[in-house]
């Protein structure tokens, strides 16, 4: 306990600091209002629902579009190291997709779907498929051939290999992939939200910015640094506990 | 291991028009499904499935592409998205490893840093872009700004990561044949620690591109995000898909030339020799 104490005290430090710049007026309120007014204000947002509400709109965003990502992306990856035509006609485009930053794409899903739930989930979807599928890629090549040839001896047909051999040893990288695309959703969703969006956490910012209402406005930001933080932690547990075969 | 050596038992055997013909056919390969998805995209958008607003035609937006290209907007837009990418990149890479180097020779750094880079790496930070804006306006100091705030993290962490790796035995050796503090840091550490710097580097260099649009589209003005957003307010579909193929382009090559970079930094290392992935 003390140990983590002293562990995270730069950061109690660094909510201090702001407490007192923004009590005694260094800079200007509007620029930052005290972290108590900020936390009032949180609270305030909370029993009023409106944090609740935007809330459940951008996790079910972020939600749906990850998930999609992560099953078509996956089944992708392990089909491209496993059957080699699918990696001929498939491995360009990833390459050329891969390095595009997807956050171009924003006023194309707004284009084709509307400014709705639509537009952000086939953003999410499109922008987190490719680290999936290069995570899942990466860990089924690279599945031992002693343990390919050893379950091909011992009689395993083609799917009980893919399913009991191939998927296993991809498990850690396809993880690691699905982490980084983890943390990509929540960029895309805040900057789609922020951009076009009538509902949302980022449109929220956006909006109580725009009414000059900024200590909700900081409220919100921490929120979604918040989500987006705990979303990691909680991550790292489940793949850790997913892992927890190997050594 | 196994697959390697065995094409190269094969193709040390047969004869050199095989080779060649080979060398074609995956050539043709490699290009093939690219070809494939842009001629689609073109009958597709033809057809008349989806209106000349939803899928504008790939020659309709290379047309778009080449007029921008003439009146020299294109090359404005693109100076100033690479400039404000590149310069927080550089940013990134200095701070980053500046930072990264600290915390792992000084205790106090080390206190200080440790907390705010495990919290705020998984961070969506993005999310503070309205208050970088409450803070320095909407001009090139405030679109850098939240730019670096994003892309530094996994720089740090990479360097931290990396110093951490360098094997004891050459920092014991270098200590015996008496290296100093500088040349321990400059000679052995960085250079050891160079590879796996350079992976984060590369994290972040696509980082800067993706904040660089986003905090353009937002902020409006020039550049390519912001060229997209005022064609997507006037209802300009192919402009916006000329940006998307523009803001393409510009990414495959960074992303390249980074690559590029590294296999010439590394040039000593082993993985270089290794057949690359990417």
């Amino acid at each position: 306990m003390k140990q983590r104490f002293i562990r995270f005290s730069p950061l109690l430090l660094l909510a201090l600091a702001w407490e007192l710049t923004a009590r005694f007026e260094l800079v200007s309120n509007t620029a930052l209002p005290p972290l108590s007014e900020v936390i009032a204000a949180w609270v305030d947002m909370i029993k009023s629902g409106e944090l609740i509400t935007n809330g459940a709109a951008s996790l079910y965003r972020a939600g749906a579009g990850l998930t999609l990502s992560i099953l078509i992306g996956a089944t992708l990856g392990i089909f491209m190291a496993w059957w080699k035509p699918v990696n001929v006609l498939l491995a360009p485009l990833v390459e050329v997709f891969y390095p595009l930053p997807k956050s171009a794409l924003i006023p194309v899903t707004v284009i084709w779907l509307g400014f709705g739930d639509g537009s952000k989930i086939l953003l999410i979807f499109l922008g987190c498929m490719l680290p999936v599928t290069i995570g899942a890629f990466n860990g089924a090549r690279s599945s031992e051939q002693v343990l390919v040839w050893s379950a091909r001896s011992m009689g395993a047909n083609k799917l009980r290999m893919l399913w009991d051999v191939v998927v296993p040893s991809a498990m850690p990288e396809l993880l690691n992939g699905i982490r980084t695309a983890l943390a990509l959703s929540f960029i895309l969703l805040v900057s789609s939200e922020l951009i076009v969006a009538q509902q949302g956490l980022g449109y929220l910012i956006g909006y109580l910015g725009a009414n000059g209402n900024y200590d909700a406005m900081y409220a919100v930001v921490l929120t979604v640094a918040f989500l987006g933080f705990a979303a990691d932690r909680i991550y790292l547990l489940i793949s850790n506990w997913t892992l927890a075969w190997r050594e | 291991m196994a697959r390697v050596d065995e094409t190269i038992a094969i193709e040390s055997v047969e004869p050199p028009v095989l080779r060649i013909a080979r060398t074609i056919a995956w050539g043709v390969a490699r290009v093939f499904s690219i070809v494939a998805v842009l001629v689609a995209w073109e009958m597709l958008a033809r057809s008349g499935t989806f209106t000349h607003f939803q899928l504008p035609a790939l020659s309709a937006v290379l047309e778009h592409i080449w007029s921008d290209a003439w009146s020299g907007d294109l090359a404005i837009n693109t100076a100033l998205t690479l400039y404000r990418a590149l310069v927080s990149f550089a940013i990134c890479s200095v701070g980053g490893v500046a930072i990264g180097m600290a915390m792992s020779r000084n205790a106090l750094a080390h206190w200080f840093f440790d907390p705010i880079v495990s919290v705020g790496f998984p961070m969506p930070k993005i999310a503070f872009l309205p208050v970088v804006i409450l803070w320095l306006g909407v001009y090139d100091v405030s679109k850098i700004t939240i730019i670096v705030i994003d892309a530094i993290f996994p720089v740090i962490a990479a360097t931290v990561i990396a110093i951490q790796g360098v094997e004891r035995e050459l920092i014991w050796s270098a200590r015996n044949m008496g290296a100093n503090n500088r040349e321990l840091l400059t000679q052995i550490v960085l250079p050891a620690a160079l590879p796996q710097i350079m992976t984060g580097l590369q994290v972040a260099l696509p980082l800067t591109l993706i904040v660089a649009v986003v905090a353009e589209m937002l902020m409006g003005g020039y550049g390519l995000g912001g060229a997209m957003m005022t064609a997507s307010r006037f209802a300009n579909s192919t402009g916006v898909f000329a940006g998307i193929v523009e803001i393409a382009v510009i990414g495959y090559c960074l992303v390249k030339a980074m690559a590029m970079t590294r296999r010439r930094l590394l040039i000593w290392h082993q993985e270089t020799s290794e057949p690359t992935t990417a």
